[in-house]
């Protein structure tokens, strides 16, 4: 009875040790601080119509952005955990954490900065930017849009979880390699909390990807033939590709990994004709295509920023566009390289390293196009740009490293070292992680109509370069030492330590690049400089749009004639605005409701608690049938609604400072930030404000 | 970057400062390595200096393009700044042709070149093809046990935990396999590239010491709570060395019967060494007939 009621939980699985007791009180507090606000500000009602249930593609872009943020910063608090162990850790001394424990977190630092970071951040740019590129004024489906957003935040949840039931993660690398996740061997639920937080952020990845699929292909303005499509929405498109292919995939691997463990099959297990080796060949067919979903968007934002700073088209288009489906089409055969040292034939391996080192053809191709298109270009340094040239430097070291792994004979020696996750950093941080940076720092007038602090901005800069040098540079040193990655301890002879040192010290400087990021937004929204629609001088639709843009993105609808659609409008002329009726989507909380009882079976799922499983599935049945009926889901904005809302906002622009985007404002300092923010918090404790709100 | 930083330029900064934490950096690290075992960089046996040279030959390829590569693109950053008047900006023009072969090309032909040079080696330096010696290679057998190693030497019927001993210049094949074990990773950098041990499956891994000395291994892939522990060293030594070591493990009180084995399959963590004086003569065929059954498969 105890079973059915509560499956396998127990007093025991509630937070008792240090580090679920304070994980737990920190998500308890934070959640605490936020009813609190909301309560008192009364923003409920507001923040659950406008926000929470809306499918707008630029509010869900923004939430991505917001939980991408949150998740950063918590997989940095593992990655500066882990670097603090292995800094201590040597010789006689075994640190502060257990073996086990450092081993959850190193799967947990890697499975939160892909799925939960860099996806996040990815498809919040999509979302906010593809629709505006293309001059389309909403999705294809919104609604499987706001699901795939819900399904994705359900997969944070379970995440994280395991803070408050259970009280133990994964102990097996992010990919949890098998048989090591088999239930001989990591019987705790950890590993169930990580097949069920993937799998459900798995099929949020999937809808989104459909989605943006057919948006791309079937909602592009008028004129606008895929030749012309700007680059990051050619970027996302091959990224989108590539995820409906593989994120089926990872789906079915994460079930029979669910059969192995609750039910007892024997697909992955070493007893029972099971092979091991086959979850590794499926779950790299998945994990190596992964990494090219995140890098295909930010080669698209780099293109485009180039192509904007230098004031010029990009050297090769069509280059670039064969670049992109290249590396598309190419990242589907090279999975084999993760596990050369299996033990197979020359031939394969030989096979799986051609593959690999063709697509650092089509990759390089875009490199130089990039640089060609500086050439003779008017560049402006502003800090898009210092992402840029950020990612340029940090991103030719991974490829280097990359391709030194491509060779299979030195793979033999250089896998599973250090010098590898060394490689991957350089490649996932270089390139996805500073092209989210770039972009964020490209379109956010877009986003807010508000200039981003420039001069924080530049010190966050150099932050991330000096700290990544200072981490990533020791550990391919380290690799080369001999040093295997995911070491908890080492022996004092190696003389290993003074490298780990290093790391921790380049982890602290990043740290403090992250906080001067935060600090930089902080101050941009204290001086609020106003910047025009088009602060860059933009090329592509985006710009057309206010900023930051009306719910329906564009009042009329652009005629595409060329490949710089924006910037041949402006040389043209703006077309004079006109109305016409439009249809838009209606807010709906099924996307909540459903991702809701997702997470229900989810939790169902890990502690085998059946009944909720089966109550869960119910719920999301009733609630998927009665959207299927809905009819009411979408409504028409009337041209004299619009005429009105266009002239409400430009009353509204007037009463507004006026836009500021010319060079000479000054930024505020970071000095100034700190006295702007304490004088506030000062007068707000003299004067006791919160009585007066 | 220092040409892009109008503002430290202003401040009258000579750019070459710059380049003074760098240098720091390199000698810090130089220093720091100062007698240091960089296995990568120190190969001690055939293997593992013909994979060294396979690394820096790749290395150097690369390098070789992605140097000049980044020159250019800082000369270009610098040279065409906006506020830069003395050039000539030519924004909104277009390329040529003969740009987009260029750029096509020369990645093509770096990757014929390296490609011309992996595939023959990927072929000759296979783990499992046998390292072509005068001498008739060794065969030692390994099961990767949670958390240790154990070495087997069916010639010499002794056994060892966490030690193995090798005669130099000659080849050795260590044959691989584990029992109630995730998969672990061989690994002796100093010698040569890893291969992964799993349950069912028998791996080989041909290596040969060229100099003597004792050297690190250690399981590269993670394999549980015990992982960081189950290190073992390599000895290398003279086949007189070699032939003393396997007489005095004849030596040793313990032998490996079916009760020591039991035990040692018993997880465990930072294991010593550990020698066996015998050990059961199907040890080996019935922990992979464990996971295959008769008529399973090996390969």
């Amino acid at each position: 009875m105890q079973h059915f009621l509560i499956g396998n939980l127990k007093w025991s699985s509630l937070p008792h040790e240090w580090f679920t007791i304070a994980g737990t009180l920190t998500f308890v507090m934070l959640a605490l601080v936020v009813i609190v606000v909301i309560t008192y500000t009364k923003r409920w009602k507001w923040l659950w119509k406008e926000w929470l249930t809306s499918v707008d593609p630029k509010k869900i872009g923004i939430m991505y952005f917001i939980a991408g943020g949150a998740m950063l910063l918590r997989g940095g608090l593992d990655a500066l955990m882990i670097w603090l162990q292995q800094s201590l850790s040597s010789g006689s001394s075994h640190g502060y954490l257990s073996s086990d424990h450092f081993q959850q977190i190193f799967t947990a630092h890697g499975n939160i900065m892909v799925f939960f970071v860099a996806m996040a951040f990815v498809f919040g740019l999509i979302n906010y930017i593809v629709p505006l590129q293309i001059g389309a004024r909403d999705l294809a489906s919104p609604f499987m849009n706001t699901l795939g957003f819900w399904m994705f935040i359900g997969g944070i949840v379970m995440v994280n979880m395991f803070f408050v039931f259970g009280g133990q993660y994964a102990a097996t690398g992010w990919l949890a390699v098998q048989p090591l996740a088999a239930k001989q061997f990591s019987p705790g639920t950890g590993v169930d909390y990580w097949v069920w937080s993937l799998m459900i952020s798995g099929i949020g990845t999937t809808l989104g990807a459909i989605n943006f699929i057919m948006t791309i292909l079937k909602m592009r303005a008028p004129g606008m033939k895929l030749k012309m499509m700007p680059l990051f929405t050619w970027g996302s498109l091959c990224s989108m590709v590539m995820a409906v292919t593989i994120f089926p995939l990872l789906t079915a691997t994460l079930f029979l990994v669910y059969f192995d463990r609750a039910l007892g099959t024997h697909f992955f297990t070493t007893l029972g004709g099971g092979d091991p080796m086959m979850y590794t060949n499926l779950i790299w067919m998945w994990g190596h295509p992964e990494v090219y979903v995140l890098i295909l968007p930010a080669f698209g934002v780099f293109s485009e920023v180039v192509s904007t700073f230098s004031r010029k088209p990009i050297a090769s288009y069509t280059s670039a566009v064969w670049g992109m489906i290249g590396v598309s089409s190419l990242a589907l055969s090279v999975w084999l390289h993760h596990f050369f040292t299996m033990g197979a034939s020359a031939d394969v391996d030989a096979f799986f390293g051609l593959m690999t080192m063709i697509i650092a053809v089509p990759t390089s191709v875009l490199v130089f196009n990039w640089i060609a298109t500086m050439y003779k270009g008017k560049i402006r340094f502003e800090t898009p740009m210092l992402w840029f040239m950020g990612f340029v430097s940090v991103f030719a070291i991974g490829g280097i490293s990359g391709v030194m792994l491509a060779v299979p004979p030195a793979d033999f020696q250089l896998h599973n070292s250090l010098f590898l996750v060394a490689h991957f950093h350089s490649t996932v941080i270089g390139g996805v992680l500073f092209g989210i940076f770039c972009a964020i720092s490209y379109w956010f007038p877009k986003f807010t109509g508000i200039r981003l602090n420039q001069r924080i901005g530049k010190y966050a800069f150099w932050c991330w370069i000096v700290g990544f040098c200072m981490s990533f540079i020791p550990m391919y040193i380290l690799g080369f030492l001999g040093a295997s990655r995911r070491l908890d301890h080492y022996d004092s002879s190696t003389g290993w330590q003074p490298f780990f040192i290093m790391m921790l010290i380049g982890g602290l400087i990043i740290a403090l690049g992250v906080a001067l990021q935060l600090a930089q937004i902080l101050a941009s929204f204290i001086q609020k400089n106003r910047v025009s629609n088009d602060p860059w001088d933009g090329r592509t639709l985006e710009w057309a749009a206010a900023s930051p843009p009306q719910f329906y993105n564009f009042t009329t609808i652009p005629e595409v004639t060329s490949r710089d659609a924006y910037l041949t409008m402006k040389q043209q002329g703006l077309p004079k605005p006109t109305y016409e009726d439009i249809h838009m989507p209606k807010s709906t909380s099924v996307g909540v409701y459903i991702a809701g009882f997702a997470t229900l079976a989810s939790f169902g799922f890990v502690w085998d608690i059946m009944w909720l499983v089966v109550i869960s599935m119910i719920g999301i049945l009733i609630v998927f049938v009665r959207r299927g009926y809905d009819e009411h889901s979408e409504y028409v904005l009337t041209a004299a609604e619009i005429q009105k809302l266009e002239e409400a906002r430009a009353k509204k622009e007037k009463e507004l400072p006026p836009v500021t985007d010319n060079e000479t404002i000054e930024d505020m300092g970071i000095i100034e930030l700190i006295r702007v923010v304490l004088s506030f918090f000062l007068d707000a404790i003299r004067n006791k404000r919160w009585r007066k709100a | 970057m220092s040409g892009i930083n109008t503002k430290s330029r202003s401040r009258g900064w000579p750019a070459w400062i710059f380049i003074l934490p760098v240098i720091d950096f390199v000698l810090l690290i130089r220093y720091l390595l100062r007698g240091k075992n960089v296995a990568l960089f120190n190969p001690k046996g055939v293997i593992a200096q013909q994979q060294h040279t396979l690394m820096m030959f790749t290395l150097g390829i690369l390098l070789a393009v992605a140097i000049p590569t980044l020159f250019v693109l800082f000369y270009f950053a610098w040279k065409y700044r906006e506020s830069n008047t003395k050039t000539k900006h030519a924004p909104e023009s277009k390329h040529g042709r003969s740009l987009v072969l260029r750029m096509w090309l020369l990645p093509v032909t770096i990757m014929v070149v390296l490609a011309s040079v992996m595939w023959p080696a990927t072929h000759k330096l296979v783990p499992q093809r046998a390292i072509a010696s005068g001498t008739e290679p060794l065969t030692i057998q390994v099961i990767s046990l949670r958390w240790k190693w154990l070495f087997l030497y069916p010639e010499q019927q002794i056994a060892s935990v966490n030690f193995v001993q090798i005669p130099l210049n000659r080849p050795v094949t260590f044959e691989m396999t584990a029992d109630e074990t995730p998969m672990s990773s061989f690994w002796i950098p100093n010698l040569g590239g890893q291969l992964y041990t799993m349950t069912s499956h028998v791996n080989r891994l041909n290596l040969m010491a060229t100099k003597a000395g004792d050297y690190p291994g250690s399981s590269a892939e993670i394999n549980g709570m015990g992982f960081a522990g189950m290190k073992f060293t390599a000895r290398a030594g003279s086949a007189q060395n070699f032939d003393n070591w396997v007489q005095s493990v004849k030596q040793s009180p313990d032998s490996l019967d079916t009760t020591a084995y039991n035990k040692l399959l018993q997880p465990s963590e930072n294991n010593p060494a550990a020698f066996y004086s015998s050990y059961e003569p199907n040890l080996y065929a019935d922990v992979i007939l464990k996971y295959t059954g008769p008529g399973g498969h090996t390969h």
